[in-house]
């Protein structure tokens, strides 16, 4: 079985697999005085601190909880601003909480190859700046397409608005310093990078009162309530430590994506990769793919042992088509003939020359030459 | 046989992963790491059907079909769901809650949070056994009541709530009856048909099972606002990529939770018990001794400065309270309710027997304890 859906959720690495096991078997409730209480208390905390030297923020800057779409809706939550400003291409997560969002919200549209003008944000923000947050996602969960964050930072900043990011899939994927992109929240998820499902954070400056919709015993500085995952968290930790290794593998997937593309960009015509033409995530290929649906060619790769998504697994159970595709090209037929394939930390050179052939082959099925 | 020290005795703050949940729940960390919303590929089949079996394992326990049942990131989050999320449903129609004044304090949180809001509240007392008082219950149902929200078994004193009594009161005013049943699932025998609950909270990590888990029981067709939105997932009341592997591991506590635990921790309790109040006369049980969960005592030792016995005890892992606010030092709100003064409630200490613990870890522990308590008196 080819695995090329880590945008989806990536295995296990096998260190944090141990790190999980040790932390299960130790137990304990952290907020508990006693000496087991204060072994997972110690165990939860240095799994922030090693969290905080990887991103370069501070320790106490980051509240764990169940995942990335928690983290999301929190910093929504958090923002104490009557405006939100948002784009067209957002996560599931940030869409849906922009829509019970108290307050205004404007949505700024990306272009065609799926990045927002700065101009478009500076504009927006030119009143109302200082009452508003704006929330971007970093990479985009389905093309890759990277944000210019810096720059969308300095610009929010300069009218006094809130920056949150949504980095989740970026994290391991690209260089995240907190610090240097300068936003003042970000969300992040483990069960991307090589961690467990169940965990992810939000980062934010400590100036901010973060809220949380789990209220409880005060855990994690009043921030979010329940006793911790601290198994989930210590593994999250191990998978952020090994940030270093990802990246470097990066530089791999790149080059074998960019083969992928290429191959399959010499062999036929008409095929189409969003996203192409700027920044993007070195591991994922949105291929458009002329005249096969794309629930047909995910079966078929299936049926090849390979599998790859639709596009994002929150919406994969519905059939409906992509708002990310529609937003960067409103072609409806691009939108339902779209697939996307994922590299990651465990991926061979080999997946992707096998994910070639057996795309070269559906297209020649129907493309007879 | 040699003890392992520290002995652990804080089964309500959390319970020791039962090994064969770790053997259940591994391959989902391992090779069936799939992600169960991706319908595209077996990887998320597999992962999917394993979420399935579990949701049917859970609902099991407590009377439920499997479709009642969603997963929650735990008890915290799947109280704050019930709460807030029927409270509002039913707003502004209906903009009246009922708790307890011993409820856990992530209830207390929410049903303050709604008040906050404009909501009304009423705090129901309880007796010196712990139990509410069913005519007070009563009274206070009046037709803009939404929600009673009663724990089921303590965290802090152990005390079981007449569930069957609540459920029919509720269900005869038409109001929804949510319980937090953390520290009762599979340690009191609970049927949500039975006992005519619309809404009950269950714990991966109180039952042996992995902490981040946790699972709400809704009737069907009760309405619930979720708290927080995303992909949709668990029929849109609670979004978020769930984790297989936690999925997996709360199924298979349920699955063992139970039968087998009860006999034991009882014998254990009553041997504790026993050795304590035969040596020392300044013990006494809070809460009613008979309508508890006997893997839970609440102890006051008069006379006995608790922080310093804990401190005195440290081959033993024990605590005086809830483990949410014991690092915070207030004093138990819970047994002040109870009719305990500063002074006893400062002499208290909470005891927790479970499944792991055996006849020698009680042995040496009511004679340490024992023991400290005389050099304190």
């Amino acid at each position: 079985m080819i695995y090329l859906d880590y945008n989806a959720t990536a295995p296990i690495r096998p260190e944090v697999i141990e790190v999980m096991v040790d932390a299960m078997k130790q137990g304990g409730n952290p907020s508990s005085v006693h000496t087991i209480g204060r072994g997972a208390k110690s165990v939860m905390e240095s799994a922030r601190s090693t969290i905080a030297q990887m991103i370069n923020c501070r320790s106490q800057m980051i509240v764990f909880t169940s995942g990335g779409t928690e983290a999301n809706n929190m910093a929504l939550l958090s923002s104490d601003r009557s405006r939100l400003i948002t784009t067209n291409t957002e996560h599931d997560s940030v869409r849906s909480a922009s829509s019970r969002f108290q307050g205004k919200v404007d949505v700024i549209n990306v272009d065609e190859n799926g990045v927002i003008d700065i101009d478009d944000l500076s504009k927006a923000l030119e009143e109302g700046g200082a009452d508003t947050i704006v929330s971007i996602l970093f990479a985009n969960n389905e093309t890759g397409v990277l944000q210019e964050i810096v720059k969308i930072a300095e610009v929010a900043h300069a009218a006094g608005a809130l920056l949150h990011i949504d980095a989740i899939q970026a994290l391991a994927k690209v260089e995240i310093d907190f610090m240097a992109l300068g936003c003042d929240m970000m969300s992040l998820s483990s069960h991307k990078i090589g961690g467990p499902q169940g965990v992810g954070a939000l980062v934010a400056l400590e100036k901010l009162p973060v809220k949380s919709f789990v209220m409880g015993g005060g855990q994690e500085v009043g921030r979010r309530g329940g006793t911790e995952n601290i198994a989930g968290i210590a593994g999250f930790a191990k998978a952020v430590s090994m940030v270093p290794q990802s990246l470097e593998k990066m530089a791999d997937l790149e080059i074998w994506r960019n083969e992928v593309e290429e191959k399959i960009f010499d062999h036929t015509s008409g095929a189409l990769f969003l996203g192409k033409k700027v920044k993007r995530l070195p591991n994922v290929s949105m291929v458009y793919m002329p005249d096969v649906l794309s629930e047909t060619q995910v079966m078929n790769f299936d049926l090849e042992n390979i599998c790859v998504s639709a596009g994002s697994a929150c919406s994969s159970g519905k059939v409906k088509s992509s708002h990310v595709i529609n937003a960067m090209c409103d072609d409806e037929k691009i939108a339902r003939s779209t697939i996307r394939m994922s590299f990651g930390w465990n991926s061979k050179k080999t997946d992707g020359d096998r994910f070639v052939e057996c795309w070269l082959k559906q297209y020649k099925r129907k493309h007879a030459m | 046989m040699t003890l392992k020290l520290p002995i652990y005795l804080d089964y309500q703050a959390t319970t020791p992963l039962d090994e064969r949940v770790l053997e259940a729940l591994m391959p989902y960390l391992t090779t069936h790491f799939g992600n169960p919303h991706s319908v595209e590929h077996s990887f998320g089949w597999q992962a999917d059907a394993a979420v399935e079996l579990a949701r049917k394992k859970v609902a099991e326990i407590v009377g439920a079909k499997p479709e009642e049942i969603i997963f929650t990131s735990g008890a915290t989050e799947s109280n704050n769901i019930a709460i807030k999320g029927s409270a509002y449903a039913a707003y502004p129609a209906k903009n009246h809650i009922i708790t307890v004044k011993s409820e856990h304090e992530c209830v207390l949180a929410s049903v303050r949070s709604l008040e906050k809001a404009g909501f009304t509240v009423t705090y129901l007392n309880i007796n010196t056994d712990g139990l509410i008082d069913l005519n007070e219950l009563e009274i206070a149902i009046s037709e803009k009541t939404s929600l009673v929200s009663v724990m089921a078994v303590n965290n802090e004193i152990g005390v079981l709530q007449d569930l069957n009594s609540i459920g029919k009161i509720c269900r005869a005013k038409g109001v929804l009856f949510h319980t937090d049943a953390a520290q009762a699932v599979g340690k009191v025998p609970l049927d949500v048909v039975a006992m005519n609950i619309d809404i009950m909270s269950i714990s991966g990590h109180k039952i042996y099972g992995p902490k981040g888990i946790g699972a709400l029981y809704v009737r069907k067709d009760t309405p619930l606002i979720p708290l927080f939105d995303g992909g949709g997932q668990e029929q849109g009341l609670r979004s978020g990529t769930l984790s297989p592997a936690l999925c997996v591991g709360i199924g298979k506590a349920c699955e063992i939770a139970g039968a087998e635990d009860a006999g034991h921790v009882t014998k254990l309790s009553k041997l504790l018990w026993q050795k304590l109040t035969s040596n020392l006369d300044c013990v006494s049980l809070n809460g009613s001794s008979d309508k508890r969960f006997l893997g839970n005592l609440n102890l006051t030792f008069k006379g006995v400065k608790s922080d310093l016995l804990v401190a005195d005890l440290k081959n033993i892992a024990i605590s005086t309270g809830s483990a949410c606010s014991s690092a915070k030092a207030k004093s138990s709100y819970v047994l002040a309710a109870l009719g305990l003064s500063e002074g006893e409630i400062a002499s208290s200490i909470r005891i927790g027997i479970g499944r792991m613990t055996t006849i020698e870890d009680v042995d040496y522990a009511a004679d340490y304890i024992i023991k400290c308590v005389k050099n304190l008196l």
